[in-house]
């Protein structure tokens, strides 16, 4: 059994065997029966539906609402407008915090991205309230509007992701340019990607009085809570807010959205609860999305292959109101060993609504841009691009200096690389075909996140009967926190899973931090597994102290939670079980609290950062363009895995994107209009299954004890990193032709015959 | 509620007596004319449902060798149909590579002939549409047109016809069997769905009210059995429309080609025919160099629409391997990935 050491009262240990274990999700039979109910499967009695009436202009203002027909229709019990919109205790554009977001909530008539909500329509039926917002055919007063990185004037922003400076400098990059035997200067395009999980934004809300009730996905229970609060002018005590399923979040579901607030503020504006579910089309606005980049990269290496510089710069954009710029140089600093690093980003503000988190933000969109320049340096080299990656590993954080807290990478490429049968490709492009000729492309990339975490907290009780609960309101995003996190408590118990009762995904919890920057099973994890030492603690004072106890005076030599049992650490033949304990102390139950939060000392010490290694194939028709990825193997080295089923279906899923990053995803937007031209899943590709012939994660072994008590790194964005990378290089590969504008779209692919 | 009248015929003089009323369409499966409706961009006053019109959901295998397929003959059904997938492999294919199971399972025969152009400004309300309202103006002209037309277009449209099915079926001389008040008609498909010349609005020679029955492929299109394919390029493996599409059909004897048969689809208005290419490889050896004239002359006319001169390269490319596939021979059965690029070849090695 895995020992686990404890933070707090490493006097006691904790032996279990449910981390570890490939457990399938718990709530798996729920979703596979339609029993589970999501935010929007909520009918509360009385219940009423409201509809987004959206703009259809990207800029300017709203001159007309035909209130009267859509009032008129049958069914309709009120259209709520900037002019009858209950009144908020707080302006929606105040930016109090950078985690805090400015929302588009009916303050005013002004318009400034396309879909913007402009009204809600509340009635008895959606069908009634559908064709109620139909029937406002709004009139405006249009401006021209600005979109593409070309629109606007550029500035450097005032920060990037969550307050990372927009530049960074270590070394002379110009020099080290200048003294390089080889050089690359190449500019690379992403496209704007739109947040699409299945389960659109939802939200059922009930008032009742001054005190609220809320069915609404959430990947951020805690910061939701704060928000509505704020915007309500009420105590978080009395709002109550449930999300206990999520059909896909990403990031999208962070904060609570616009949309989101406006179901609440129809909820006030009717007196009646109120259900309000965004259409596929909407949510091509004002939910947030990855922003387009343009990014440089400037490389040079010495005639060994040693990087002497990398210079990677940024383009990208944010709304006209407000701040987020996608970090996307930033993923320079880890990976690569340079003596001269600088990343800078600019910007531009364009009339669409303001980008926001998408699942490895940064990371992604600077990935595939990071990647390919390395493929095209080794290149320039005449290197293999493992050799040359390997070449370059970087033994300490390149930007900092600073030592890894663990760094499994070269493990990652060596068993990619043996899985995959990389040592079998040909340096040179368009070398292999496969039998029916299709052209065959090998390429590769370096996956990386960092390890973070976020402050949570966890209760655990154990009762005389035996058994524990642990409670945090924690989210299940489909990527099975809830299933995860139980064997944590489990184990942080001493207890048996089915001993254990798990509950989360409720604000009346404690918070368990945001789900959010893979940080969420360290977080609350964390959390959980420090509420259960305290609670095995305060057990082993009751047995250790009391003299009744075959336990009694082993406080100094520690005891060992394991099954229900406390056993005495120097001689295991002394033993009393949880029941027995409380049952001696006259207690119907025993609590106990944790905490979590990254550890500054270790922090500041160390860099900590998942790594990956992704390996693909492509095959690509010659003639006609059409592009497969049609064998992926990746292996990421992310601390300690707790579910290695619910790991590799992250690194599937991220795997995924990477193949839509590099051949599929992005928003089409009409530059005279603004308008999203492909706001719906037929258009708007991801990959289909026949995208994903193949597709291998190899869970990297991998022991931190830095990061965490538990040893964890997040594994839910970083198999998008690398991946993305990977595909392109295999399509250049493939083919000769270095296609620098992702996605690749065949028509790049097809060059006249001469 | 978008309030519309509702009406479930008996039959079929019924419904086409209901259809002749203004503002009325029929209902097959909806799998287009619902998502239509849903997004406001045609508003029926009624909806004149056809799903239980008797005798319209039969193959019928007809004496001389032809086959006659029902109107409401679910995509998938017509697509396992043994008999018409030996016989026109290259129709059972075509449709295998359009929409997904699920959409295949309730589509109508007569409803993939009419589904709408895929113009992402045409599904845009907000944008000018001269198909949704006559004479508006075409906001696609200068926007995005990657995926417009690059035959028969005009200036006041620029749309593609999305159909998969349409292509194989004109290319076989297909006929269209109609219903309307003065009783029924038949107008060969070729000749079915208009091009847009100065009214992209009006889109095929249906009469107000008139019906589709049925479908019918002639006894001479099954002698192309041996050698039939259609091959369509997309941007993503499946469940996703053709960028250009091709079927190409040989009837080849002791090496050379007695006839051959090339349509094209995503490239025009409606499903196009060749007939100029086809008569170039009459009595050529099944050649490369053939195939490769004979795309040449299929596209001569083309011209881009805008941002999409992509497509008349790539359409070249298209008949040309689709005339090498098909005179390699029709596969046993259909492929796993129909009518794909990456649909295993057993033994052909075709992009040497
Ligand atoms: C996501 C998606 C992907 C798709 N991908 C493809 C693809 O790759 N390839 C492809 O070919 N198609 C594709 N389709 C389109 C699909 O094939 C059509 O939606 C379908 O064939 C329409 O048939 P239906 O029975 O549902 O027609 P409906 O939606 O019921 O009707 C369509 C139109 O035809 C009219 N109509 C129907 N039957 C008759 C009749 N008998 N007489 C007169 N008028 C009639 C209706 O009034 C309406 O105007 C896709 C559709 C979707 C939604
Ligand atoms: S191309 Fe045709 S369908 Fe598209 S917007 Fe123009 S007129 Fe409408």
């Amino acid at each position: 059994m895995p020992e686990i050491v404890l933070t707090q009262a490493s006097a006691h240990l904790r032996h279990g065997s449910n981390i570890g274990q490939p457990l399938t999700r718990r709530d798996g039979v729920l979703k596979v029966t339609g029993a589970a109910r999501f935010a929007a499967d909520n009918h509360p009695p009385g219940m009423l539906y409201a509809v987004l009436a959206v703009s259809s202009i990207a800029r300017g203002r709203v001159t007309f609402l035909d209130l009267q027909a859509a009032k008129a229709h049958p069914g309709v019990v009120e259209v709520m407008t900037p002019a009858n919109k209950p009144l908020l205790a707080e302006d929606p554009d105040a930016k109090t915090n950078p985690f805090i977001f400015r929302l588009d909530v009916l303050q005013n008539d002004h318009v400034r991205y396309a879909n913007q909500p402009i009204a809600v329509v509340i009635a008895e039926t959606l069908e009634a309230a559908t064709e109620g917002a139909t029937l406002l055919f709004p009139r405006y007063e249009t401006e021209a509007v600005r979109i593409g990185l070309e629109a606007g004037e550029s500035f450097i922003p005032p920060g990037v992701g969550i307050g990372n400076p927009a530049e960074t400098h270590q070394g002379d990059v110009e020099a080290g340019l200048a003294v390089a035997s080889r050089r690359i200067d190449a500019t690379y395009e992403t496209a704007a990607q739109y947040h699409n999980a299945m389960e659109p934004h939802a939200i059922v809300a009930a008032w009742d009085g001054d005190s609220l009730s809320i069915d609404m996905p959430s990947q951020g229970l805690a910061m939701a809570l704060g928000r509505v609060a704020g915007l309500f002018g009420i105590p978080p005590e009395s709002i109550h807010i449930r999300s206990p399923f999520l059909g896909g979040g990403f990031g999208s579901k962070g904060l609570i959205s616009g949309p989101q607030v406006l179901g609440i503020m129809a909820a006030r504006l009717v007196g009646r609860p109120v259900k309000l579910v965004l259409r596929r089309e909407q949510m091509f606005g004002p939910v947030g999305h990855r922003a387009p980049t343009r990014q440089t990269v400037r490389m040079g290496s010495d005639s060994d292959g040693a990087l002497t510089a990398i210079d990677h710069h940024t383009k990208t954009a944010s709304s006209t109101f407000d701040d987020f710029f996608e970090p996307a140089s930033d993923i320079s600093h880890t990976l690569y060993a340079s003596p001269a690093i600088s990343t800078s980003h600019e910007a531009v503000r364009l009339d669409t609504g303001t980008p926001l988190f998408m699942r490895a933000p940064g990371e992604a969109t600077g990935s595939i841009a990071l990647e390919s320049a390395i493929d095209e340096m080794a290149e320039a080299c005449g290197m293999d691009p493992l050799a040359f990656r390997l070449k370059n590993y970087a033994e300490v954080e390149p930007i900092s200096g600073k030592p890894f807290s663990s760094k499994a990478l070269r493990d990652c490429y060596a068993q990619g690389a043996e899985r995959f049968g990389w040592a079998r490709r040909p340096l040179a492009s368009r070398q292999m075909r496969d039998d029916a000729g299709l052209l065959v492309g090998w390429g590769m990339g370096t996956a990386t996140f960092p390890a973070l975490m976020f402050q949570g907290q966890a209760r655990a009780v154990v009762r005389n009967d035996g058994t524990g609960i642990v409670e945090t309101g924690a989210h299940d995003m489909g990527q099975g926190a809830s299933t995860a996190l139980a064997q944590i408590a489990a184990d942080g118990l001493g207890l048996d899973l089915d001993q254990v009762e798990f509950r989360s995904g409720t604000s009346d919890l404690p918070d368990a931090g945001i789900a959010g920057g893979s940080s969420h099973t360290a977080t609350a994890g964390m959390a959980i597994h420090s509420a259960g030492a305290d609670v095995i603690a305060r057990l082993a004072d009751l047995a250790t102290g009391d003299e009744r106890s075959p336990l009694f005076g082993a406080g100094n030599a520690g005891v060992i939670a394991r099954r229900g049992r406390l056993f005495r650490r120097d001689d295991e033949s002394r033993s009393e079980s949880y029941a027995e304990i409380l049952a001696r102390a006259g207690l119907a139950e025993i609590e106990g609290r944790g905490n979590s939060a990254a550890d500054p000392a270790a922090q500041s010490s160390y860099a900590m950062h998942a790594h990956g290694a992704v390996f693909a194939e492509v095959k690509i028709d010659p003639e006609l363009g059409q592009i497969r990825a049609t064998r992926l193997v990746g292996a990421f080295a992310a601390g300690r895995v707790i579910n290695p089923r619910l790991v590799r279906s992250q690194y599937y899923g991220g795997m995924i994107w990477g193949i839509s990053f590099a051949l599929h995803e992005h928003a089409v937007m009409d530059p005279r209009s603004g308008r999203p031209m492909n706001p719906n899943l037929g258009e708007y590709h991801v990959p289909v299954n026949a995208d994903v012939p193949s597709l291998e994660a190899i869970l990297v072994e991998e022991h931190d004890s830095y990061v965490n008590a538990l040893g964890i790194k997040g594994v839910g964005e970083i198999g998008i990193t690398g991946t993305a990378g990977a595909v392109a290089n295999a399509v250049w590969h493939a083919t000769g032709i270095r296609i620098r504008q992702f996605p690749i779209t065949l028509d790049r692919l097809i060059e006249p015959t001469p | 509620m978008n309030i519309f009248d509702y009406l479930r015929p008996a039959t079929v003089s019924e419904a086409v007596a209901a259809a002749s009323e203004p503002g009325s369409a029929y209902l097959a499966a909806g799998t287009n004319l619902l998502d239509l409706m849903k997004g406001g961009i045609t508003r029926p006053r009624r909806l004149i449902d056809i799903n239980h019109l008797p005798g319209l959901d039969r193959i019928e295998h007809l004496p001389g060798g032809g086959v006659r397929i029902g109107a409401l003959v679910r995509n998938s059904d017509l697509a396992h149909d043994s008999d018409l997938t030996r016989r026109f492999p290259a129709v059972a294919e075509a449709i295998l590579s359009g929409a997904s199971a699920q959409l295949r399972n309730a589509a109508t025969v007569g409803g993939n002939l009419l589904q709408r152009t895929r113009c992402s400004y045409f599904y845009d309300v907000a944008s000018a549409c001269n198909k949704r309202e006559a004479g508006a103006g075409c906001e696609a002209r200068g926007g995005d047109t990657r995926l417009h037309a690059v035959l028969g277009w005009s200036e006041s449209c620029i749309a593609t016809h999305p159909s998969d099915f349409c292509v194989p079926l004109v290319a076989f001389d297909a006929v269209v069997e109609i219903e309307g008040a003065t009783g029924r008609r038949e107008v060969p498909l070729e000749s079915f769905h208009r091009l847009p010349g100065d009214a992209p609005e009006r889109e095929s020679v249906l009469e107000p009210g008139e019906l589709i029955v049925s479908v019918r492929l002639p006894a001479e299109a099954a002698a192309f059995s041996a050698h039939a394919r259609y091959l369509k390029v997309r941007e993503r493996t499946s469940y996703a429309f053709a960028v250009v599409s091709a079927a190409a059909a040989l009837r080849i004897e002791e090496a050379t080609i007695l006839e051959a048969r090339i349509a094209l689809g995503g490239v025009a208005l409606k499903p196009w025919r060749t007939r100029t290419a086809e008569e170039m490889l009459a009595g050529a050896r099944p050649d490369l160099a053939a195939f490769r004239r004979a795309a040449e002359a299929a596209l001569a006319d083309a011209k881009p629409s805008g941002d999409n001169a992509f497509k008349i390269e790539l359409a070249r490319r298209i008949v040309t391997r689709a005339l090498v596939l098909a005179a390699a021979g029709t596969p046993e059965r259909v492929p796993a990935l129909p009518a794909s690029p990456f649909a295993p070849v057993p033994g052909v090695l075709l992009h040497a």
